[in-house]
């Protein structure tokens, strides 16, 4: 399944990343050996260094003015040494050999005894791919021009209804250098862009006031949302949104037939499924899909894919956090669950191989098996039908933010979208809804898919374990039979 | 730090800046955890971060940027403050913008923020609170066959806070915890539940064994859920969900919510805005809290707030921004980050204790249902919209009769606090929001 490593076309962003750290921060091949040789004067199976350097940009408009502009710089080392399941991990905001080499002395008493060891030999490992090369870094991009943007972005919006009273919107911009040494001698650096744009708006009739949110960005130039029809698209979103929920009606509570949407709903599969699927859970066996490998746990046609290779998207990474190449990673095919996602500790603990999904939010922290893109491939039914098979139920066509329990396997979501689904027509637009269930079984009551996929506007962020990490997630539009929603009329 | 302050902010003068402050924080940090008889991981580390915030005359107003770094070197200080001033330029002048006019903090207050001796205790014993944890969730019952861990943490900071009105503060604090996340089995559930306690010094910490113990009794009550058919019921927060209800709350009594009208409280000021059984308090001078601070985000003192008296909303929590926007004066809720302008905060944020312990207020429902876990992010602070996943135990005649499992809870947060009918009267810390048990008269159960 993994891609094989051809000549590279991502030599030179491993090379250019490399550089800047070995110009700025003396970060030499040899001193890396180095630091990984102080770490490896223990008896630990495996350490790395991790050097970070990242500077994120954020400006941000509202009450028609942009009044404030931030720049944060991060910058650092974490080291982690490996004795069987046991890690000690030491990290630094200093940015250098030496601190590296003291946080190797710390992370390695994790083991207790000395050891002989080879000094470590550092080989070059470039990503197999260069899925986000930009010319600008979006950090580049003049301030002046995005406070422009955001007047523009403000005066839009308005224009769109006089109902809108306030807008809020805000441009995040980071560029990320990362450079990973193991002591397998492996070493590998990316660079790393990010960009969003939000947009959020209140609007008023009167007597209610609702608001409307949408957002969106990728691993690309900033020109890319520059695109008046990349960032008008979100305005209109936030405002039709927020004009929608003005009419909503409250939502119907209890069991019924729930459509969803493409795109952004992915999210089901996000919570549902993918944290259930991650290697750490798996491995101490504390997770509702536990040893169910080659099982079923979805309706024949569906088939869950985990996908960091896709160029530009907010989830995707050349390499992730351990260095490993990303992949394509199916998860579960025609229904049946085929893989889980490794970082590479679970991986050897699991007697698998890495995946790709070792991923962490900075230096400062620890490794987890993440993952980046997750979603569902396309089926073959016009989402149209979908809604017409319906008699009575949900149409669910965006979301706010998700939560699971691993162990019991329920999780929830929240439309920030919805209609009732009555006759097989969409209905009065709903709010508030909340949808419940539980991950093992959810999928298996798929009855439609349609041939819709869609992947989101690209403004995920996963938590767990008190780290973030940008995601994505896609669905197709699909039917989910009996499922509990949680509205206040009865 | 004091030279490290004095230095940017003479940086950010030099640079153009009509004013600025700063932040210094420096924290020590460890973490351990166990599993089962292994040390999982061991975590140590040494931070540091400055932030600047720079405010330059500009026609009309003063502009505002924030710059942070880790990097404290003087010449990458002085650049920071020059980047920080170029940056202002760019954005738009704000009347409202600026440091307090005065008012600072200049009394030092014994908040009891840390142990000195506590530094001394080496990682070995946190491993051994872990491991206590973790053996007593373990040996409590056969049914726990597996955990998440045990973790304990250790941090000691210190926060020095600058501005160019000459004010200058410093405190040192710390906090430690310990959580407790174990598994129960039997048949086909597989449940987890867990327990924490955390506290300025490491004497406050609850028993590690009795933490441990109290997360296996969770994780094991919650064996053998069910989902319950559709209803509207009496809904009874314990204290680990209750007080997210009064931090709910307290986020839309912000200042920033306010003036923005994002909040459903907006315009209700001095209105019955919750039952009379409610009175929520924020102090950030509790000894000893874990949200106490001697000063606030902006270097003014600290206070005890009464948010909402017997049901009536009497105060916003303000930093000097949103006190300008709202013609009012700060309630010394400024928190502040070294990555941002201050926003308004909590300090130690609570619901007043009424009558009556748990058990009892359980016995006084005939059919309800006890929530103990709520997951999700259901909560529309502009309408006040609340729907959240929920976990819990069934009530039938005054007794708990199943665990329920794969729930939701709705209503209107508004109407959610006005029908308070009852309040408890035991009040435990687990952090810095805290509540008694509190009961809703009815809320849509979403089930079956």
């Amino acid at each position: 399944m993994s891609r094989s490593p051809r000549t590279s076309p991502s030599e030179t962003v491993s090379t250019r990343a490399l550089a800047f750290f070995h110009d700025r921060f003396d970060l030499s091949d040899r001193a890396l050996a180095t630091a990984l040789d102080t770490a490896l004067e223990r008896d630990v199976d495996y350490a790395d260094l991790y050097f970070e350097y990242t500077t994120t940009d954020s400006v941000s408009l509202e009450e028609g003015i942009v009044k404030s502009g931030d720049r944060h710089l991060e910058q650092g080392v974490g080291v982690r040494a490996i004795r069987g399941e046991r890690q000690g991990y030491a990290h630094s905001d200093d940015l250098s050999i030496e601190s590296a080499r003291l946080a190797a002395g710390t992370a390695r008493a994790i083991a207790d005894s000395p050891r002989e060891h080879a000094p470590v030999s550092i080989a070059s490992h470039a990503p197999p791919h260069d899925l986000y090369p930009v010319t600008t870094a979006p950090t580049d991009v003049p301030v002046a021009a995005k406070v422009s943007w955001l007047n523009e972005i403000e005066t839009y919006a308005r224009a769109r209804s006089p109902k809108i009273k306030q807008v809020m919107a805000s441009i995040v911009t980071q560029h990320k250098h990362m450079l990973v040494a193991a002591s397998d001698g492996t070493r590998t650096a990316d660079v790393l862009p990010l960009v969003r744009v939000n947009v959020q708006v209140i609007a008023s009739d009167g007597t209610r006031r609702e608001i409307g949110y949408q957002g969106g960005g990728g691993r690309f130039e900033l020109d890319v949302m520059r695109e008046p029809a990349r960032w008008q698209g979100l305005v209109d979103e936030a405002v039709r949104i927020a004009l929608l929920n003005l009419e909503a009606k409250p939502c119907p509570a209890g069991t019924m037939d729930v459509v969803l949407g493409p795109g952004w709903p992915g999210i089901l599969l996000h919570e549902a499924i993918g944290h259930g699927l991650e290697g750490d859970f798996n491995r101490k066996k504390t997770s509702a899909f536990s040893d169910r490998l080659g099982q079923r746990v979805a309706s024949p046609g569906v088939t869950v894919v985990d996908d960091g290779t896709l160029p530009g998207r907010r989830g995707s990474l050349n390499v992730d956090d351990e260095g490993t190449p990303t992949r394509r990673n199916v998860l579960i095919e025609n229904g049946v669950l085929v893989a889980y996602m490794q970082d590479r500790l679970n991986a050897k603990l699991m007697g698998m191989a890495p995946t790709g999904n070792g991923r962490r939010e900075s230096y400062a922290h620890l490794p987890l098996p993440r993952m980046t893109n997750t979603f569902m491939l396309a089926g073959e039914d016009d989402p149209e039908d979908i809604l017409r098979s319906v008699e009575d139920g949900l149409y669910a066509v965006s979301f706010g933010g998700g939560q699971v329990d691993i162990t019991s396997g329920k999780f929830v979501f929240s439309a920030s979208e919805a209609y009732r689904i009555e006759n097989g027509r969409i209905g009065a637009p709903v709010k508030g809804a909340t949808l419940i269930g539980n991950g093992p079984d959810v999928l298996t009551r798929v009855s439609r898919i349609g041939h819709d996929l869609a992947l989101d506007e690209g403004v995920g962020t996963c938590g767990k374990d008190g780290q973030g990490v940008p995601v994505g997630v896609g669905l197709p539009t699909i039917r989910v039979d009996a499922l509990t929603v949680g509205g206040t009329e009865g | 730090m004091e030279d490290v302050a004095a230095r940017a902010l003479d940086a950010a003068r030099r640079a153009g800046a009509s004013q600025a402050d700063v932040l210094l924080v420096e924290g020590d940090d460890r973490e351990v955890r166990v599993r089962g008889d292994e040390v999982e991981f061991v975590k140590q580390a040494q931070e540091r971060g400055l932030g600047i915030r720079v405010l330059v005359d500009a026609k009309g107003g003063r502009t505002t940027a924030v710059v942070s770094t880790s990097d404290l070197a003087e010449d990458a200080v002085a650049r920071m403050a020059e980047e920080a001033v170029a940056l202002a330029r760019e954005t738009a002048p704000d009347p409202m913008a600026g440091l307090p006019d005065g008012g600072f903090a200049n009394d030092r207050p014994e908040l009891a923020l840390f142990d000195p001796s506590d530094r001394d205790v080496p990682l070995e014993a946190r491993i051994e609170d872990a491991r206590r944890a973790e053996a007593a969730a373990r040996a409590s019952d056969p049914r726990i066959v597996n955990s998440e861990g045990s973790q304990a943490s250790s941090g000691f900071a210190r926060v020095l806070y600058a501005n160019s009105g000459g004010f200058l503060g410093a405190y040192e604090s710390a906090s430690h915890g310990l959580f407790c996340e174990p598994l129960a089995r039997e048949g086909e559930s597989m449940q987890r539940d867990y327990w924490m306690t955390a506290a300025r010094r490491l004497a406050d910490l609850e028993d590690a064994a009795s933490v441990g113990r109290e997360a296996a009794r969770r994780a094991l009550r919650r064996l053998g859920g069910k989902r319950v058919p559709t209803c509207e019921v009496p809904v009874l927060f314990d204290d680990r969900t209750a007080p997210s209800l009064i931090g709910q709350l307290a986020s839309c009594a912000n200042g920033y919510s306010i003036y923005r009208e994002a909040s459903f409280l907006a315009g209700r000021l001095g209105e019955t805005i919750a039952s009379p059984l409610v009175t929520i308090i924020d102090d950030g001078r509790l000894p000893g809290g874990l949200g106490s601070k001697p000063f606030d985000g902006e270097g003014q003192p600290t206070r005890r707030n009464i948010l909402v008296q017997a049901g009536r909303l009497e105060t916003w929590l303000l930093d000097c921004y949103a006190a300008r926007k709202l013609d009012l004066a700060s309630t010394g809720s400024a928190s502040r980050g070294t990555g941002s302008a201050p926003r308004v905060g909590t300090t130690n944020l609570w619901l007043e204790p009424q009558q009556g312990t748990l058990d009892e207020l359980i016995a006084e429902i005939d059919r309800g249902l006890l929530v103990t876990e709520l997951i999700g992010m259901g909560f529309n602070p502009t309408t006040g919209d609340y729907s959240r996943g929920a976990a819990g135990l069934w009530i039938e005649g005054g007794e708990i009769v199943h665990p329920v499992e794969e729930i939701t809870i709705a209503g209107n947060l508004g109407e959610m606090l006005a029908s308070i009918d009852r309040v408890g009267s035991e009040l435990r810390w687990h952090g810095r929001t805290a509540s008694p048990p509190l009961r809703v008269a009815r809320m849509t159960v979403a089930g079956e």
